[in-house]
Protein backbone atom coordinates (compact mmCIF):
# COMPACT_ATOMS: atom_id res chain seq x y z
CA UNK A 1 0.00 0.00 0.00
CA UNK A 2 1.35 3.60 -1.19
CA UNK A 3 2.41 5.73 1.54
CA UNK A 4 -0.32 8.63 0.64
CA UNK A 5 -3.03 5.95 1.05
CA UNK A 6 -2.02 5.09 4.27
CA UNK A 7 -1.43 8.64 6.00
CA UNK A 8 -5.04 9.15 4.21
CA UNK A 9 -6.42 5.54 5.78
CA UNK A 10 -4.68 6.73 9.36
CA UNK A 11 -6.22 10.50 9.41
CA UNK A 12 -9.58 9.41 8.08
CA UNK A 13 -9.67 6.51 10.71
CA UNK A 14 -8.61 8.63 14.22
CA UNK A 15 -11.22 11.24 12.37
CA UNK A 16 -14.17 8.42 11.78
CA UNK A 17 -13.32 6.97 15.37
CA UNK A 18 -13.48 10.42 17.19
CA UNK A 19 -16.84 11.47 14.63
CA UNK A 20 -18.35 7.82 15.95
CA UNK A 21 -17.46 8.44 19.56
CA UNK A 22 -18.74 12.07 19.83
CA UNK A 23 -22.40 11.07 17.77
CA UNK A 24 -22.74 8.54 20.55
CA UNK A 25 -21.31 10.66 23.92
CA UNK A 26 -22.94 13.92 22.79
CA UNK A 27 -25.62 15.57 25.28
CA UNK A 28 -27.52 17.37 22.54
CA UNK A 29 -28.76 15.92 19.46
CA UNK A 30 -27.46 18.99 17.28
CA UNK A 31 -23.84 17.69 18.40
CA UNK A 32 -23.85 14.17 17.53
CA UNK A 33 -25.50 15.47 14.25
CA UNK A 34 -22.43 17.60 13.64
CA UNK A 35 -20.05 14.58 14.68
CA UNK A 36 -21.99 12.09 12.53
CA UNK A 37 -21.31 14.55 10.24
CA UNK A 38 -17.36 14.25 10.65
CA UNK A 39 -17.82 10.31 10.64
CA UNK A 40 -18.95 10.69 7.16
CA UNK A 41 -16.63 12.70 5.72
CA UNK A 42 -13.98 10.74 6.99
CA UNK A 43 -15.55 7.57 5.98
CA UNK A 44 -15.79 8.94 2.30
CA UNK A 45 -11.80 9.37 2.77
CA UNK A 46 -11.73 5.70 3.60
CA UNK A 47 -13.35 5.03 0.58
CA UNK A 48 -10.97 6.85 -1.34
CA UNK A 49 -7.93 5.33 -0.10
CA UNK A 50 -9.93 2.09 -0.86
CA UNK A 51 -9.93 3.22 -4.74
CA UNK A 52 -13.88 3.30 -4.40
CA UNK A 53 -14.36 7.28 -5.98
CA UNK A 54 -17.87 6.89 -7.35
CA UNK A 55 -18.50 5.16 -3.48
CA UNK A 56 -16.90 7.98 -2.30
CA UNK A 57 -18.94 10.78 -4.20
CA UNK A 58 -22.00 9.52 -3.08
CA UNK A 59 -21.03 8.80 0.92
CA UNK A 60 -20.80 12.65 0.60
CA UNK A 61 -23.96 13.22 -1.29
CA UNK A 62 -26.80 10.72 -0.06
CA UNK A 63 -24.78 10.98 3.55
CA UNK A 64 -23.61 14.57 4.34
CA UNK A 65 -25.94 16.51 1.65
CA UNK A 66 -29.31 14.41 2.34
CA UNK A 67 -29.30 12.29 5.75
CA UNK A 68 -27.66 14.75 8.28
CA UNK A 69 -29.73 17.72 6.62
CA UNK A 70 -32.51 15.58 7.51
CA UNK A 71 -31.19 15.00 11.09
CA UNK A 72 -31.09 18.54 11.55
CA UNK A 73 -33.91 19.84 10.22
CA UNK A 74 -35.66 17.39 12.64
CA UNK A 75 -33.90 18.17 15.22
CA UNK A 76 -34.90 21.43 14.57
CA UNK A 77 -38.47 20.77 14.77
CA UNK A 78 -38.56 18.68 17.86
CA UNK A 79 -36.46 21.81 19.27
CA UNK A 80 -32.39 21.38 19.74
CA UNK A 81 -32.13 22.86 23.32
CA UNK A 82 -34.67 19.84 24.50
CA UNK A 83 -32.61 18.59 27.90
CA UNK A 84 -33.55 15.45 29.68
CA UNK A 85 -32.85 14.92 33.29
CA UNK A 86 -30.56 11.89 33.28
CA UNK A 87 -32.64 8.85 34.68
CA UNK A 88 -31.18 5.83 36.40
CA UNK A 89 -34.02 3.40 34.10
CA UNK A 90 -32.41 0.26 33.76
CA UNK A 91 -28.78 0.92 35.14
CA UNK A 92 -28.30 -2.46 34.62
CA UNK A 93 -29.20 -3.77 31.39
CA UNK A 94 -27.04 -0.53 29.89
CA UNK A 95 -24.06 -1.13 31.49
CA UNK A 96 -24.31 -4.70 30.75
CA UNK A 97 -24.23 -4.02 26.99
CA UNK A 98 -21.62 -1.40 27.38
CA UNK A 99 -19.33 -3.96 28.48
CA UNK A 100 -20.32 -6.79 26.31
CA UNK A 101 -20.75 -4.83 23.22
CA UNK A 102 -17.48 -3.16 24.07
CA UNK A 103 -15.82 -6.63 24.21
CA UNK A 104 -17.08 -8.23 21.50
CA UNK A 105 -16.25 -5.29 19.19
CA UNK A 106 -12.55 -5.17 21.07
CA UNK A 107 -12.26 -9.11 20.12
CA UNK A 108 -13.23 -8.49 17.08
CA UNK A 109 -10.22 -5.44 16.34
CA UNK A 110 -7.52 -7.32 18.19
CA UNK A 111 -8.07 -10.98 16.42
CA UNK A 112 -7.96 -8.93 12.58
CA UNK A 113 -5.79 -5.75 13.21
CA UNK A 114 -2.38 -7.44 11.88
CA UNK A 115 -3.66 -9.45 8.79
CA UNK A 116 -2.46 -8.31 5.50
CA UNK A 117 -3.01 -9.94 1.72
CA UNK A 118 -0.77 -10.04 -1.18
CA UNK A 119 -2.26 -6.41 -2.84
CA UNK A 120 -3.45 -7.54 -6.54
CA UNK A 121 -3.61 -5.21 -9.38
CA UNK A 122 -6.62 -3.03 -9.81
CA UNK A 123 -8.48 -3.27 -13.46
CA UNK A 124 -8.67 -0.57 -15.05
CA UNK A 125 -11.91 0.81 -14.32
CA UNK A 126 -12.05 -0.05 -10.53
CA UNK A 127 -14.31 1.94 -8.51
CA UNK A 128 -14.55 4.19 -11.09
CA UNK A 129 -18.45 5.91 -12.55
CA UNK A 130 -17.96 3.85 -15.74
CA UNK A 131 -16.80 0.84 -14.03
CA UNK A 132 -19.36 0.36 -11.38
CA UNK A 133 -22.28 1.67 -13.75
CA UNK A 134 -21.73 -1.03 -16.31
CA UNK A 135 -21.86 -3.73 -13.43
CA UNK A 136 -25.10 -1.61 -11.78
CA UNK A 137 -26.73 -1.72 -15.25
CA UNK A 138 -25.83 -5.42 -16.61
CA UNK A 139 -25.42 -7.58 -13.18
CA UNK A 140 -27.30 -5.87 -10.60
CA UNK A 141 -30.17 -4.42 -13.15
CA UNK A 142 -32.53 -5.89 -11.56
CA UNK A 143 -32.15 -4.78 -7.40
CA UNK A 144 -31.40 -1.72 -9.19
CA UNK A 145 -35.03 -0.89 -10.12
CA UNK A 146 -35.76 -2.14 -6.65
CA UNK A 147 -33.94 -0.15 -4.64
CA UNK A 148 -35.98 2.46 -7.13
CA UNK A 149 -39.18 0.80 -5.57
CA UNK A 150 -38.19 0.94 -2.04
CA UNK A 151 -37.05 4.45 -2.06
CA UNK A 152 -40.51 5.40 -3.66
CA UNK A 153 -42.17 3.56 -0.66
CA UNK A 154 -40.26 5.18 1.78
CA UNK A 155 -41.44 8.76 0.96
CA UNK A 156 -44.81 7.83 0.75
CA UNK A 157 -44.63 5.79 4.10
CA UNK A 158 -42.93 8.74 6.06
CA UNK A 159 -45.27 11.19 4.73
CA UNK A 160 -48.21 8.44 5.61
CA UNK A 161 -46.34 8.36 9.11
CA UNK A 162 -45.50 12.08 10.04
CA UNK A 163 -48.66 13.99 8.25
CA UNK A 164 -50.49 14.12 11.53
CA UNK A 165 -53.80 15.25 11.40
CA UNK A 166 -55.69 17.88 9.51
CA UNK A 167 -57.82 19.92 11.38
CA UNK A 168 -61.40 18.14 10.47
CA UNK A 169 -59.55 14.62 11.42
CA UNK A 170 -58.81 15.64 14.54
CA UNK A 171 -62.25 16.82 15.50
CA UNK A 172 -63.69 13.57 14.31
CA UNK A 173 -60.97 11.44 16.57
CA UNK A 174 -61.48 13.74 19.44
CA UNK A 175 -65.39 13.44 18.72
CA UNK A 176 -64.56 9.45 18.70
CA UNK A 177 -62.86 9.32 22.09
CA UNK A 178 -65.44 11.31 23.52
CA UNK A 179 -68.11 8.75 22.16
CA UNK A 180 -65.82 5.88 23.26
CA UNK A 181 -65.37 7.00 27.06
CA UNK A 182 -68.88 8.06 27.19
CA UNK A 183 -69.66 4.59 26.34
CA UNK A 184 -67.14 2.97 28.72
CA UNK A 185 -69.34 4.96 31.36
CA UNK A 186 -72.99 3.59 30.34
CA UNK A 187 -71.49 0.25 30.65
CA UNK A 188 -69.66 0.80 33.91
CA UNK A 189 -73.10 1.57 35.37
CA UNK A 190 -75.12 -1.24 33.28
CA UNK A 191 -72.60 -3.40 35.09
CA UNK A 192 -73.14 -1.85 38.37
CA UNK A 193 -76.99 -1.96 38.24
CA UNK A 194 -76.63 -5.70 37.41
CA UNK A 195 -74.36 -6.50 40.46
CA UNK A 196 -76.17 -4.62 42.99
CA UNK A 197 -79.74 -6.39 41.80
CA UNK A 198 -77.97 -9.61 41.72
CA UNK A 199 -76.48 -9.18 45.51
CA UNK A 200 -80.15 -7.91 46.24
CA UNK A 201 -81.34 -10.91 45.55
CA UNK A 202 -78.79 -12.78 48.07
CA UNK A 203 -76.70 -14.26 44.68
CA UNK A 204 -78.64 -16.43 43.46
CA UNK B 1 6.05 -6.97 -6.63
CA UNK B 2 4.93 -8.09 -3.20
CA UNK B 3 3.20 -5.19 -1.59
CA UNK B 4 0.77 -5.78 1.33
CA UNK B 5 -2.76 -4.82 1.82
CA UNK B 6 -3.43 -4.04 5.24
CA UNK B 7 -6.89 -5.35 5.00
CA UNK B 8 -6.91 -6.12 8.99
CA UNK B 9 -6.77 -2.19 9.58
CA UNK B 10 -9.67 -1.40 7.64
CA UNK B 11 -11.75 -4.12 9.21
CA UNK B 12 -10.38 -3.61 13.05
CA UNK B 13 -11.43 0.27 11.89
CA UNK B 14 -15.22 -0.94 10.67
CA UNK B 15 -16.04 -3.18 13.65
CA UNK B 16 -14.55 -0.47 16.13
CA UNK B 17 -17.16 1.83 14.34
CA UNK B 18 -19.81 -0.76 14.60
CA UNK B 19 -19.21 -1.73 18.06
CA UNK B 20 -19.79 2.46 18.68
CA UNK B 21 -22.99 2.58 17.09
CA UNK B 22 -24.19 -0.67 18.94
CA UNK B 23 -23.32 0.99 22.10
CA UNK B 24 -24.65 4.22 21.28
CA UNK B 25 -28.22 2.20 19.97
CA UNK B 26 -28.06 0.40 23.29
CA UNK B 27 -27.18 2.79 25.76
CA UNK B 28 -28.37 6.23 24.75
CA UNK B 29 -32.37 7.12 25.02
CA UNK B 30 -32.88 9.63 22.74
CA UNK B 31 -34.49 8.49 19.55
CA UNK B 32 -32.56 10.57 17.07
CA UNK B 33 -29.02 9.54 18.92
CA UNK B 34 -30.36 5.93 18.32
CA UNK B 35 -30.74 6.23 14.77
CA UNK B 36 -27.94 8.57 14.12
CA UNK B 37 -26.12 5.03 15.90
CA UNK B 38 -28.07 2.93 13.39
CA UNK B 39 -26.64 4.92 10.68
CA UNK B 40 -22.94 4.66 12.26
CA UNK B 41 -23.38 0.36 12.24
CA UNK B 42 -24.31 0.60 8.43
CA UNK B 43 -21.26 2.60 7.53
CA UNK B 44 -19.12 0.78 9.26
CA UNK B 45 -20.41 -2.85 7.48
CA UNK B 46 -19.68 -0.43 4.16
CA UNK B 47 -16.33 0.13 5.00
CA UNK B 48 -16.01 -3.79 5.54
CA UNK B 49 -17.88 -4.98 2.39
CA UNK B 50 -15.50 -2.38 0.48
CA UNK B 51 -12.34 -3.50 2.06
CA UNK B 52 -13.05 -6.88 1.29
CA UNK B 53 -13.94 -5.84 -2.32
CA UNK B 54 -10.23 -3.83 -2.88
CA UNK B 55 -8.68 -7.42 -1.41
CA UNK B 56 -10.28 -9.09 -4.60
CA UNK B 57 -10.81 -6.76 -6.68
CA UNK B 58 -11.70 -9.50 -10.35
CA UNK B 59 -15.36 -7.97 -9.92
CA UNK B 60 -16.44 -4.96 -8.27
CA UNK B 61 -19.58 -6.96 -6.29
CA UNK B 62 -18.81 -5.42 -2.65
CA UNK B 63 -19.06 -1.69 -4.09
CA UNK B 64 -22.48 -2.64 -5.79
CA UNK B 65 -23.50 -3.82 -2.53
CA UNK B 66 -22.19 -0.64 -0.46
CA UNK B 67 -23.95 1.59 -3.17
CA UNK B 68 -27.38 -0.82 -2.04
CA UNK B 69 -26.95 -0.82 1.59
CA UNK B 70 -26.33 3.15 1.32
CA UNK B 71 -29.66 3.76 -0.09
CA UNK B 72 -31.33 1.33 1.91
CA UNK B 73 -29.98 3.35 4.35
CA UNK B 74 -31.29 6.38 3.68
CA UNK B 75 -34.72 5.10 2.78
CA UNK B 76 -34.80 3.78 6.84
CA UNK B 77 -33.72 7.30 7.99
CA UNK B 78 -36.69 8.71 6.11
CA UNK B 79 -38.67 6.61 7.93
CA UNK B 80 -37.14 6.75 11.32
CA UNK B 81 -37.63 10.44 11.02
CA UNK B 82 -40.82 10.15 10.60
CA UNK B 83 -41.66 7.65 13.45
CA UNK B 84 -39.38 10.59 15.36
CA UNK B 85 -41.47 12.97 14.63
CA UNK B 86 -45.27 11.34 15.44
CA UNK B 87 -43.75 10.19 18.19
CA UNK B 88 -43.01 13.89 19.95
CA UNK B 89 -46.43 15.08 18.14
CA UNK B 90 -47.76 12.77 20.27
CA UNK B 91 -45.42 12.67 23.74
CA UNK B 92 -43.98 15.91 23.24
CA UNK B 93 -40.70 13.89 23.51
CA UNK B 94 -38.54 12.03 21.43
CA UNK B 95 -37.12 9.87 24.94
CA UNK B 96 -37.93 6.23 23.90
CA UNK B 97 -38.54 5.61 27.81
CA UNK B 98 -41.56 7.58 27.06
CA UNK B 99 -42.92 5.20 24.27
CA UNK B 100 -43.50 2.35 26.29
CA UNK B 101 -47.35 1.31 26.39
CA UNK B 102 -46.33 -2.21 24.76
CA UNK B 103 -44.74 -3.15 27.79
CA UNK B 104 -46.60 -4.34 29.89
Amino acid sequence: MSTPNMVLLIVSGLLALGGALGTVAANRPLRAAVALLVNIVALSGIFLSLHAQFLAMVQLIVYAGAVVVLFVFVIMMVGATEKVPRTLRGLTPRTLSLVLMSLVALMLVFGVVYVAMPAQDLPEDYGTVMGLGAVLFTQAALPFEMVSITLTVAIVGALAVGRGRTPKEAEAAKAAEAARQLEGAERLAEERRISAEVSAHGGH
Amino acid sequence: MAVEFPIGIYIALASALFGIGAVGFLIRRNALIQLMSIELMLNAVNVSLVAFNRAHPETQAGQVFAFFVIAVAAAEAAVGLAIVISLYRLKQTVETDSADELRY
